[in-house]
This record gives C-alpha cells, sequence and structure tokens, in this order.
C-alpha cells in the first residue's frame, strides 16, 4: 500500500535542517501529566501544525517553546542550543496568541515596532521594518489606528506582523484563528499560507480544528492525552492514521472491529464485517488472535445495487438511510454483524440505492488500514468541532 | 410622518433621563453653592451672633488666606504625602490582589473592606490609644529600647507618636489606602495577563514589560485612586484633630472650628470656597498630566 502523491512533493520535510528539536519532552502540572514524553524535529521553513482536541498538550508544547513554561524532563533546542530555560525574553520565536494580545494602548505601528525597539534594533530600521511587514499584513492604512478600532481579522494581522517583524528563528501561532467566523478564517487560512511562503519562516501552529491543520500544514503532529499520536504529512494521517484515535479525529472513518486469523509477513487477514479479508502492508503490529480495528474512510466506499465488477469481493449491507449532500450521497449501512457503515457516493441522477434496499457495499483493498485497538478508542465526538 | 416623530422622540429622550440627575444637582449642589458663596461675601455685624448680612465683600477670600496660609499649606503637603504613601501601599498591594491572590483573592478584598464596618472616628480613636503614651506601640518600642532610634529616624518626637505630624500623615495614610487599593485593583484586574506574556515574547524583561504595558494601563485607577484619596485627605480634620496638636491643624479642622465654634459663617464659607477653588484647579493640572482621557478612548 504505497502513498505516493503528488501534493506532498514540494514539503519534503524530512530533508530540511532542524530549528526546533523536542528531546524527550515531559510537562508535569502537580500529578497532571499535559505532556508525556513528546519528541520530535521542525526543521527550516516547515509549516507545522500540533492538533489534537484540547486538553490534548498541544498549548503547553508550545508554551515551552516559547519559554513560558520549562520542561519537567528532556529539553528543547532551537538551532541546536538547549533553550529549555532560557526565558522567554531571550528566545528568537514569538508568538501569535489567542485573541492576539494586542497592547490596547499602542497603535497599531507602535503594537509592531514593540518587538524591534525592545531589542534596541536601530531607530531608522525599526521604521523599515515595520512599515516593511505592515505591508505584507496589508495593513500600511490602518498603522495610526488603536487595536479596538480593527475589525478581528485586522487585529489577526497586526498581532502576526507584530511577530514577524523580529524575523524570528520559528513563529509560534496558539489557535491564532479560533477567534474569528467561518469565512474570516478561511481567507485567513489561505492568507497565511501566502505570508509564509513570502516570509519564509517556520510556523508551528496549534489547532484544534482538522480541516484548518489539513488545508495549511506541511507537517501535522497528532495529540492526544500529552502523547504526539502520530506525525506525517496530512495526506499520511488521512490514509494511514496510525492510531485509532487519529483515525477518528481526522475526518470522519468507519472503525469496525475485526480479529487477525492469520499472517504472512506484512499481509494479515482478518475477520471484520462478517468477512475474511486480507490486509496488504500492515504495520498494526496485530499477532494471530488479536482483536483490532479496521478503517475505511466513507469516501472510499461502493454502494452499489448491482455489481458492476464480479471479482471484487463485497459485504452485503442494508441502508438505513440515505441523505444528499450535494456532491455526495450519505448512506448510513448495516453490516450483517450488526455494525453500522457510513459511505459518501458521488451523487449521480439515477440508479441511486435507497433506504430499505440490500446493497453490495464493497472498498479497494489499499483504502483499507488495520489498527491495533478497539474502536473505542476514537474520540467520542468526532472531529465536527467548528468552534 | 412617523418617523420624523420618533426621531423627534429619539432626541428629547437623553434629556428626559438626564432630568432627575439634572435636578438633584440643582437642589443639592448649585443651590448649597449660591446659598455658600452669598454667605462668604457678607459680614458679621455682631461678633456674638451668627448672623450675617451680604455686602459684597471681596475681600473675605483674601483675609481667609492671610489667616489661614499655614493650614491650607499644611492641609496639602499631608494630603500630598498620604497620598504618595497610599500609592505606594496601595499599588503593591493591588498588583498582588490581582495577578497573584488566586484563591484568596475574595478573602483579601473582603478583608480591605472589613475596617469600614467600624466608623472612621472610632479607627482614629483607636489609633489614639494604640499610638497614645501608654499604649501597645510604645510599650513595644521601650520594651525592646528602640524609642532612641526612632526619635533618630523621627518615626517619633521625643518618646512620643501622637501629637506630631507624622502620626497625621500616618493615620490619614491607614483611612484612605484601600481608597486606593481599590480603583488600582479594578483597573489592573482587568489587564489581560497574556499582554505580560506578548511583551516578554517580544524581548522585554518582566520589569520592562511591566513599565511598558501594566503600568500605563494601570494609570487610571491610580488616577482615580490619589482623587479619592487625595481630596478627602486634604478636607480631612479627624486625624488632625485627635492623632495631632495645634500645630498640625489642617483647614478642614479650621472650617469646623469657624462654622462650629465661632459662628463666623462668612469667614468659613470664603476659606471653603478657596479650598474647593485649589482643588478643583489641582486635579484639573493633574488630569491634564496625566492624559486620562487619552487611556480612557
Amino acid at each position: 500500500m504505497t502513498v505516493a502523491e503528488p501534493i506532498d512533493a514540494p514539503s519534503a520535510p524530512d530533508q530540511g535542517r532542524a530549528v526546533i528539536e523536542i528531546d524527550d519532552v515531559s510537562k508535569v502540572f502537580g500529578d497532571y501529566v499535559a505532556v508525556d514524553h513528546a519528541d520530535f524535529t521542525i526543521t527550516e521553513g516547515e509549516f507545522f501544525s500540533m492538533l489534537g482536541p484540547s486538553g490534548c498538550g498541544k498549548t503547553t508544547t508550545l508554551r515551552m517553546i516559547a519559554g513560558f513554561e520549562t520542561p519537567s524532563s528532556g529539553a528543547i533546542r532551537l538551532e541546536g542550543q538547549d533553550v529549555s530555560r532560557v526565558p522567554p525574553h531571550k528566545r528568537d520565536v514569538n508568538t501569535v496568541f489567542q485573541q492576539y494580545a494586542l497592547f490596547p494602548h499602542m497603535s497599531v505601528w507602535d503594537n509592531v515596532a514593540y518587538g524591534p525597539r525592545a531589542k534596541k534594533v536601530a531607530k531608522d530600521e525599526v521604521a523599515r521594518r515595520v512599515d516593511e511587514l505592515l505591508e505584507v499584513v496589508r495593513l500600511s492604512d490602518f498603522a495610526q489606528r488603536r487595536p479596538s478600532q480593527l475589525s478581528g481579522g485586522q487585529q489577526q494581522r497586526v498581532a502576526l506582523a507584530r511577530a514577524l517583524v523580529n524575523y524570528p528563528k520559528a513563529l509560534l501561532l496558539d489557535e491564532p484563528l479560533g477567534a474569528l467566523d467561518l469565512k474570516l478564517r478561511q481567507n485567513m487560512q489561505l492568507e497565511l499560507k501566502r505570508i509564509q511562503r513570502e516570509v519564509g519562516i517556520t510556523f508551528i501552529f496549534v489547532t484544534h480544528d482538522q480541516e484548518e491543520a489539513l488545508t495549511m500544514s506541511d507537517r501535522i503532529a497528532v495529540m492526544n492525552q500529552g502523547r504526539v499520536e502520530q506525525i506525517g504529512s496530512p495526506r499520511e494521517i488521512y490514509d494511514r492514521p496510525a492510531t485509532v484515535f487519529v483515525a477518528g479525529f481526522i475526518g470522519q472513518a468507519n472503525l469496525w472491529p475485526a480479529t487477525v486469523t492469520a499472517r504472512q509477513g506484512t499481509t494479515t487477514t482478518i475477520d471484520v464485517a462478517g468477512r475474511t479479508l486480507d490486509v496488504t502492508d500492515d504495520d498494526s503490529g496485530l499477532a494471530v488472535g488479536d482483536a483490532g480495528t479496521f478503517m475505511v474512510r466513507p469516501e472510499r466506499m461502493h454502494v452499489e445495487l448491482e455489481l458492476s465488477d464480479p471479482d471484487r469481493w463485497t459485504v452485503f449491507a442494508t441502508v438505513t438511510d440515505a441523505v444528499f449532500q450535494g456532491p455526495v450521497v450519505r448512506y448510513e449501512l448495516a453490516l450483517p454483524d450488526g455494525a453500522a457503515a457510513v459511505a459518501h457516493v458521488p451523487a449521480r441522477r439515477d440508479g441511486l440505492p435507497l433506504p430499505g434496499d440490500t446493497v453490495h457495499a464493497s472498498w479497494s483493498d489499499e483504502s483499507g488500514v488495520l489498527l491495533a485497538g478497539s474502536p473505542a478508542l476514537a474520540p467520542a465526538t468526532g472531529n465536527d468541532d467548528a468552534d | 410622518m412617523a418617523s420624523e416623530t420618533s426621531l423627534r422622540q429619539g432626541r428629547k429622550a437623553p434629556y428626559a433621563l438626564l432630568s432627575p440627575g439634572m435636578l438633584w444637582l440643582i437642589l443639592f449642589f448649585l443651590v448649597p453653592m449660591w446659598t455658600l458663596l452669598r454667605i462668604a461675601l457678607s459680614e458679621k455685624p455682631n461678633a456674638f451672633l451668627p448672623d450675617y448680612e451680604l455686602t459684597w465683600r471681596w475681600a473675605n477670600f483674601s483675609d481667609a488666606v492671610d489667616r489661614f496660609q499655614p493650614e491650607l499649606v499644611r492641609s496639602f503637603a499631608y494630603a500630598g504625602i498620604a497620598t504618595l504613601l497610599c500609592i505606594a501601599i496601595g499599588y503593591p498591594l493591588a498588583y498582588f490582589l490581582a495577578f497573584k491572590a488566586g484563591r484568596w483573592r475574595s478573602l483579601l478584598l473582603g478583608l480591605i473592606m472589613v475596617p469600614f464596618f467600624t466608623s472612621f472616628l472610632i479607627r482614629t480613636i483607636a489609633w489614639q490609644t494604640i499610638l497614645g503614651q501608654e499604649g501597645p506601640a510604645l510599650g513595644l518600642l521601650r520594651a525592646l529600647s528602640l524609642v532612641s532610634v526612632t526619635d533618630a529616624i523621627g518615626l517619633t518626637r521625643d518618646g512620643a507618636f501622637l501629637n506630631t505630624p507624622q502620626a497625621v500623615v500616618g493615620g490619614l495614610t491607614y483611612n484612605f489606602v484601600p481608597f486606593m487599593i481599590l480603583p488600582i485593583y479594578v483597573s489592573l484586574e482587568k489587564i489581560d495577563a497574556r499582554l505580560m506574556d506578548a511583551a516578554q515574547d517580544l524581548y522585554s524583561t518582566p520589569a520592562a514589560a511591566f513599565r511598558k504595558i501594566v503600568l500605563p494601563l494601570s494609570l487610571p485607577g491610580v488616577f482615580a485612586g490619589t482623587l479619592l484619596t487625595f481630596i478627602p485627605a486634604a478636607g480631612d480634620y479627624i486625624n488632625a484633630e485627635l492623632l495631632g496638636n495645634v500645630k498640625t491643624g489642617m483647614i478642614g479642622s479650621q472650617i469646623a472650628k469657624l462654622f462650629l465654634k465661632e459662628s463666623n459663617y462668612p469667614e468659613a464659607a470664603a476659606l471653603s470656597f478657596i479650598f474647593m477653588a485649589i482643588i478643583t484647579a489641582g486635579v484639573l493640572i493633574y488630569a491634564k498630566l496625566l492624559g486620562t482621557e487619552e487611556l480612557a478612548a
């Protein structure tokens, strides 16, 4: 099961120079483990996201990189230098805060000039940089306004300029789009990508919105309960989730209990949904007799009244609900073993099954992934948290 | 047509809403002020009777200034020092309450309010007892043989706390410090703690972040606290009466004496006017210097 997607080509993150190394970092508050042995490297010019539900440790990790928290164990290195105990004002990273934290008593211009001035940059250099950055975020006409006189999106861009004006080694963004409404958020996602390409600085982006992470990131670290569950490109994380949690948190997924009946090399034979099938390229680590979870994305499901390809194996299923959603029809199916399945089928004009029909449900071999652990490990509310 | 009517009503509504307040101000501020001004411009025909006649005697004002200049100067000096002490004590306390007190905050705020359950007068009398010749404060100093030290640094005079300017200023500071703490606390409490994070993230040391962010944002609170402290402290006479002596008299005690003991209403009224005029001018200059309008915007 090889995933060779042209979409991934430009990022090639593994070849870049390491900017930030998170070396076996843990953070404990009292007896609460906020971050549990996080260990990864962020490379130069990368758009790196930390994604997870609230309380997963992503913000704590970001605050440790910024210097607001000190790791309980492990080390954080910035361009090779251990900065674990360096205070924030001595670190060459800057943060775009949630709700922006703009200085209300200063003009936009003075807000942006704050960092270079504190760093004792020469006066005309400060002016040059501030004007340049206000240009980049398209706020030159608002330089003399107070933050309170700006819209949410404009405040967001001031916060961005205020951080970027220092040419940091990495820019840390703590849910920066959370306070914006949906339309503005989508615009800002593209705007952020544009600015990141323009300035070429490493962005470390914290979000709980999986769609946002998928849209913008070169790589994503999915976190849950303080642990990093998986790090990979959006495509890898979506197509080849490493854990049941990741499969359930990113996008939508059918997660069925499966039992391993045989193994041969990387080909594993499992019982799922009342059928026996082979999973190729399996790296779940499950042994014969183990119970696991088998995942198929809804849009990889085929639902047919008449079998178009007699060689394809299928599962009989009953349509329990069909909802027209524009580009796709969302089917809810009941499988023979009682499990439920969701399928997104392109909305053709005719020949579509209706509720009550018995259908052939199937998926192509390479779109199923076998995972260790029970389907119950998936996040309870899924990922449609639009907040 | 209908919209025009509602527009008119819309224009009148603010005045209608203002009228109770305006009426209050006219009845209880403008009318008494006018009466007071007439008294201030009157003469007292008979030294032994409380009567007065309006003779438009403007010299009452210059007479009052001449006669009570030491008390005027003393009032503003004592009140000024007490206000500075209130800032020095109140600001750190308010800062602690706003940013560090955590779950103790409500309790500590309550403790600041507790003295208000006792009357101002009683609290000051209590200080008289505490600081008196046979009181616990001096007793402790004597037991530790520190009286000569406190004499040397000016905390006591000839082995006594009372009847000194220090005692009066101390009493004023004690009585008015809550009025400094509370407005500063309110303005600090409104400051988003992340602004401090942001300033430090932008290369400011914690001290610089305080100077450039927290301090300017809390100035409206300092301004309000100063007004609430300085004005009543300058006009106060209980502390000067109970903790001081004849050489520490403040303007409040002189006005009270003129009104209540000498029944010299014109001079008392003139002195009150001068006092108000100086305070008003002072507040305007102070507001201008601190630029609170700018800050409030």
